[in-house]
């Protein structure tokens, strides 16, 4: 039988490659990366998957997703601010019609916005390769139209991929992806043409893993957290990592849930030797200085998948 | 949708919501509410007193408390029958300790098959909110909708004559609608929801009177075009918060979190939201509670413990679900 992989990324063990130095000697590149979405009441069904749990109307989880838009992302922006950290928005570009004031708010803050598809409830599967250049294109237009920004990063929406999914966006122009989840360190993505980098996100950070999946309380939360960076941290002297924190104001921005992650953060903030950066600054200097070496270094172990 | 929309068609890419239910609105730039005399912070607390029929048919699906093994599933019907023999009676101290009515969110089945339950809330000052029929007639778009309105007039004839109260709220077994769902409560004469779990605070609910025949077309529509013929705006309905994460089933039951966790997430909870309010600014603090989850000997203390810390900060204001609305439809001009 056959195996079917694209083969993104060549085996890079961590013993067998360059040590990273980030800028100003930092052990971390730290990133928040709050998911801010739109999920469609009543979008059209893709073959692949279901967008709600429960027969339509679902208005038990549309609206437990409103919440983040209404209520959640001021208590969540809030707390970044207080402990200076910088957002890359993992945006549902629909967003920058549907509710402009986060848009606004997000932008005066000085945050990246990079692109998590048109609407949470559209999935990438089964796309033609023209409909998925037009959704991609769409993204450009639509961040840039609104924000001003050129787009660079991508998290496939709802984490939903065709097998053309990275070559896409390279061939477009972006420049970094969050969708592999195989490295604490950034790494370059095999692609038909251009560069790309995978920047490391995370589903253990992620605060929907947490909360729906592994049913986590809100301070245990802050112990994963804290724990994560610890160790992120103290290896990073040796080569310099990566920790992303993805949120989702649904979530982390209820109430009982907000002041946990705050203390977290601000944990992390008061650490001398981080760079607090956001996913577009990462990819970039991973480009620049450590790209070449590292595609290199894969490619002589010669162990692709 | 009348018509299939194609996976790069966007009908509803527009400012504001994807429907017309209600309007856009970011809590933190709404004018603030102010509650009686100079409170902040408003505590519901809504106690769910349940009936799950031992061969309940779990459709369209099965709510969190619903029977599992083969009929008779005795361990699981005794268990939520607990709850309205025993447990509810610990609730009902560790309210009174503090002087807390709460709105009890009755399925008519538990006022039907044990007055006496009802007759404890009522004498106790609480509110009585519907919460249907029973655990296994949930509201859903499979129902027709005369039948549904049926199913709404039923449960509110009962509650009405068990409790001698006017039923005012609503809450839907397991959370779970139709598209007309609101339409039918507003034209039953109902002043609240707690369905939505999308605010902290009240907002109103847009709905419509007339034929409900075709549903879906009057629930959303693109934006900017008009109410279908024949249908009229209907009478005002307001969303309550009311939440499913701040729940005692969800925390202790789906999450296995331990007490101590629940209590500290209540704590958590109110520390926010307390902070975050002023005597300009009010806010509610809902919580959502089941006899049969909390009720239990060993559960009882944390919310015992998480109230002591609540009851004791001066800016609270303990209320039902009715009175909290009348607060805010006084200080929230439509």
């Amino acid at each position: 039988m056959s195996v079917r992989d694209p083969g993104f990324y060549d085996h890079l063990p961590w013993s067998r490659r360059p040590a990273i130095r980030w800028p100003n000697g930092a052990r971390v590149a730290f990133w928040v990366a709050p998911n801010i979405e739109f999920y469609e009441l009543n979008p059209p069904r893709n073959p692949s998957r279901a967008a709600w749990g429960r027969p339509a109307p679902d208005v038990l989880n549309y609206t437990y997703r409103d919440y983040g838009n209404r209520a959640g992302f001021w208590r969540m922006f809030q707390a970044m601010e207080r402990c200076g950290i910088r957002g890359s928005v993992s945006l549902n570009v629909a967003m920058c019609e549907h509710h402009p004031e986060i848009i606004e708010a997000c932008a005066q803050a000085g945050w990246e916005f990079y692109s998590h598809g048109t609407y949470n409830t559209r999935y990438l599967f089964g796309l033609s390769e023209d409909e998925e250049r037009a959704v991609i294109q769409d993204s450009i237009d639509t961040i840039r139209n609104h924000t001003g920004q050129k787009l660079d990063g991508w998290l496939a929406p709802a984490l939903t991929y065709t097998e053309r999914t990275m070559d896409l966006v390279a061939e477009m122009g972006l420049s970094y992806v969050c969708d592999l989840f195989h490295d604490d360190q950034p790494g370059p993505v095999k692609v038909r043409q251009g560069r790309l980098v995978s920047v490391p996100y995370s589903l253990e950070m992620n605060d929907v893993i947490v909360y729906n999946v592994n049913l986590v309380s809100p301070r245990r939360y802050g112990d994963i957290i804290k724990r994560q960076f610890d160790r992120l941290y103290q290896e990073g002297e040796q080569s310099g990592t990566v920790m992303c924190i993805p949120l989702h104001p649904y979530l982390v921005g209820q109430p009982y849930r907000i002041a946990a992650f705050e203390e977290a953060l601000a944990y992390i903030a008061g650490h001398e030797g981080v760079w607090f950066a956001t996913g577009r600054e990462i990819a970039q200097y991973f480009n620049d200085h450590y790209y070449d070496a590292f595609a290199a270094a894969g490619e002589a172990i010669g162990e692709a998948p | 949708m009348s018509q299939a929309v194609g996976p790069l068609e966007y009908p509803f890419r527009a400012y504001g919501m994807d429907h017309d239910r209600w309007d856009w609105s970011m809590l933190a730039r709404r004018p603030g509410v102010v509650w009686p005399d100079g409170r902040r912070l408003a505590v519901w607390i809504t106690v769910a007193l349940e009936w799950f029929p031992l061969n309940m048919k779990g459709q369209p699906f099965k709510p969190m408390g619903a029977m599992q093994t083969s009929y008779p599933d005795l361990r699981h019907y005794t268990l939520r029958d607990y709850g309205n023999r025993v447990g509810i009676y610990r609730i009902f101290e560790a309210l009174a300790r503090h002087g807390i009515r709460a709105s009890a969110a009755c399925n008519a089945a538990v006022a039907r098959r044990y007055p006496s339950l009802i007759r404890d809330c009522t004498e106790r000052g609480w509110e009585i909110i519907a919460n249907g029929l029973d655990m296994d007639h949930l509201h859903h778009a499979g129902l027709v909708v005369d039948d549904e309105r049926a199913l709404i007039a039923q449960t509110l004839e009962i509650l009405t004559a068990a409790s001698g109260q006017r039923i005012r709220g609503w809450l839907s077994p397991a959370k779970s609608q139709s598209h007309a769902t609101p339409d039918l409560l507003a034209e039953a004469g109902l002043d609240y929801l707690c369905d939505w779990v999308n605010d902290d605070m009240p907002y109103r609910v847009r709905t419509v009177t007339g034929p409900l025949g075709s549903t879906p077309d009057h629930y959303q529509r693109p934006p900017g075009q008009g109410a279908p013929e024949g249908v009229t705006a209907g009478r005002g309905l307001v969303n309550m918060p009311h939440p499913v994460d701040l729940d005692d089933a969800t925390i202790l039951v789906q999450n296995h979190h331990t007490e101590n966790d629940f209590r500290d997430a209540l704590i958590d909870q109110f520390e926010v939201l307390y902070r975050e309010s002023s005597p300009d600014n009010g806010r509610i603090l809902a919580l959502s509670l089941h006899p049969w989850v909390i009720g239990q000997p060993y559960r009882i203390a944390a919310l015992e413990e998480a109230l002591a810390h609540v009851m004791r900060h001066r800016g609270v204001w303990a209320a039902t679900g009715g009175e909290i609305l009348d607060a805010w439809q006084a200080a929230s001009p439509a």
